[in-house]
């Protein structure tokens, strides 16, 4: 059974219906990548699968306890509420402190524990996130824009570390992203978003979907080898 | 047990009692009304517990009673009316302040009855009785039991509603249970700093306590502490100043924030 399947799905947010119709599962160990412009419900849909949508019609299953580690796109971090990593990390359940230390290594950022969560830089918050979302021990992984603020190489470190994680974890992995060049090349399956599912497969079949390349065009041929090339250092971009 | 009673028949010491109590109900809801920015919410909701004394007034039921019923009722009305189009802080302008002139009209209206209109809308703290005492603390200990809790879920719905949403906690839930137990902490302050000076005991230690605290739970603790010694040093203040104690109260709390904020200030700059 799939981990999280959605059938017909229909989603509304604020009034208006931003996702027809939607088809959708994805199975352990599989990654998913969602693309699409501004505005296409990639975010929404992923509001419907965790359930913080309730669908205008369809239907969403989750397996049975399951655990979803879901890194946001980002926190509003309200000046008034002081919080530290390792405290972040223990959200909603309780963590010892070995388990924190050793999930923000894992992470890439040893260390930090004690680290309030607003001194952060962008690089090293996206991490605290994923940390958290590793500590659930998750069957499934969710990334909403997970790489905003990351540069390049930033990003494609990053995404080499969620292949990793999947090995490792065998977990499935749900990413939404604007960075489609470095995103489709690691992903087993891509969903392309248009307010509904207009083309899906893998990304080389994506890649190749008039209804692809009437969205975003073939610019992206060039920076497609980027991650394929594997970048283990940075470049100088003068 | 003779020397407690003892105790508690000096109005001073059950003022002192009822300021303590009312200042721990409110420490750990202070600090969610910060991290949530419901102050104006707190307000509009505690300015609804005046309606709540002219009800208790008219059918003669006990004052807290009525004011946790109309406190509850404003702030679900609140919460309902709240993203429909109207800006949230002229929204709750709105209610605000309609709630505590109707409260004012509908006292007015309670012909025969000597009112203490001031100790409602300010608070009474010196005439607090045993029974006010043991109502004070039962309603507190109840704020603080939700809170406790609720905690870890109230503090993931607090920073982010999807990422509470994922862990199977319902962020409209955990509103709903903070509603609560603002209607529950409106009731408890009623008697102690009255209507209108209840949102300062809300936001004002919480804000003092913030340069002082690392973590949720710190912030809450020195929250405390500095509700507990703006009560009691506000009701010393006002036995030898003779100025009225609950807004005496409010001063010391704000003297307080200065005091950690400058604090604050100078260890940052080092």
């Amino acid at each position: 059974m799939s981990l999280i399947t959605a059938e017909k799905l229909t989603l509304s947010q604020g009034g208006k219906t931003v996702l027809r119709n939607v088809d959708f599962c994805i199975d352990r160990g599989e990654i998913v990548t969602l693309v699409g412009p501004n505005g296409s419900g990639k975010s929404t849909l992923v509001k419907g699968l965790i359930g913080a949508l309730t669908p205008t019609s369809g239907s969403v299953i989750r397996a049975r306890g399951i655990s979803i580690g879901y890194v946001p796109q980002t926190l509003q971090l309200d000046g008034f509420l002081p919080l530290t990593a390792a405290r972040f990390l223990s959200l909603p359940q309780r963590q010892n402190s070995a388990d924190i230390e050793a999930a923000l290594s894992e992470a890439g950022v040893p260390g930090l524990a004690r680290s309030q969560l607003r001194a952060l830089s962008g690089g090293q918050f996206q991490r605290v996130l994923l940390a958290r979302a590793l500590l659930l021990k998750p069957d499934i992984l969710i990334l909403d824009e997970a790489t905003q603020g990351l540069d390049q190489p930033g990003a494609a470190a990053f995404y080499r570390q969620i292949a990793d994680v999947r090995e490792r974890l065998n977990c499935a992995v749900l990413m939404v992203s604007h960075d489609l060049h470095v995103v489709m090349a690691a992903s087993d399956r891509v969903m392309c978003l248009n307010g509904h599912v207009c083309c899906e497969g893998t990304p080389d079949v994506v890649q190749d979907a008039p209804e692809y390349r009437a969205l975003f065009g073939t610019g992206t041929q060039g920076a497609f080898a980027l991650y394929r090339h594997q970048h283990d250092h940075d470049h100088d971009h003068a | 047990m003779t020397t407690i009673t003892t105790m508690l028949d000096d109005f001073l010491m059950r003022a002192a009692l009822a300021g303590v109590g009312t200042a721990l109900a409110a420490a750990p809801l202070g600090c969610f009304v910060v991290w949530r920015r419901m102050a104006y919410f707190g307000d509009a909701t505690a300015h609804a517990a005046l309606m709540g004394v002219a009800l208790s007034l008219a059918f003669q039921g006990p004052i807290m009673l009525g004011v946790l019923a109309t406190a509850m009722m404003m702030a679900l009305l609140v919460q309902s009316l709240s993203g429909r189009g109207l800006a949230e802080d002229t929204l709750l302008g709105v209610l605000a302040h309609s709630a505590l002139a109707i409260g004012l009209v509908a006292v007015s209206f309670l012909s025969g009855v000597r009112v203490d209109l001031m100790g409602y809308l300010f608070g009474d703290i010196l005439a607090v009785s045993k029974t006010d005492l043991a109502l004070i603390w039962a309603g507190a200990a109840a704020v603080i039991s939700l809170m406790v809790w609720r905690w870890q879920r109230m503090l993931a719905a607090t920073l982010n509603a999807d990422l509470a949403q994922s862990s199977g906690i319902s962020p409209r839930a955990e509103q709903l249970v903070l509603t609560l137990a603002l209607a529950l902490t409106v009731a408890v302050a009623i008697k102690a700093v009255g209507a209108l000076l209840i949102g300062a005991l809300l936001v004002i230690p919480p804000a003092a306590a913030r340069p002082l605290a690392g973590t949720p739970e710190m912030m809450a603790l020195v929250t405390a502490v500095i509700g507990v010694m703006a009560a009691i040093g506000g009701l010393g203040a006002s036995f030898h100043l003779d100025t009225p104690t609950g807004p005496t109260m409010v001063c010391v709390a704000a003297g307080l924030f200065v005091l950690t904020s400058l604090v604050a200030r100078m260890v940052r700059r080092g």
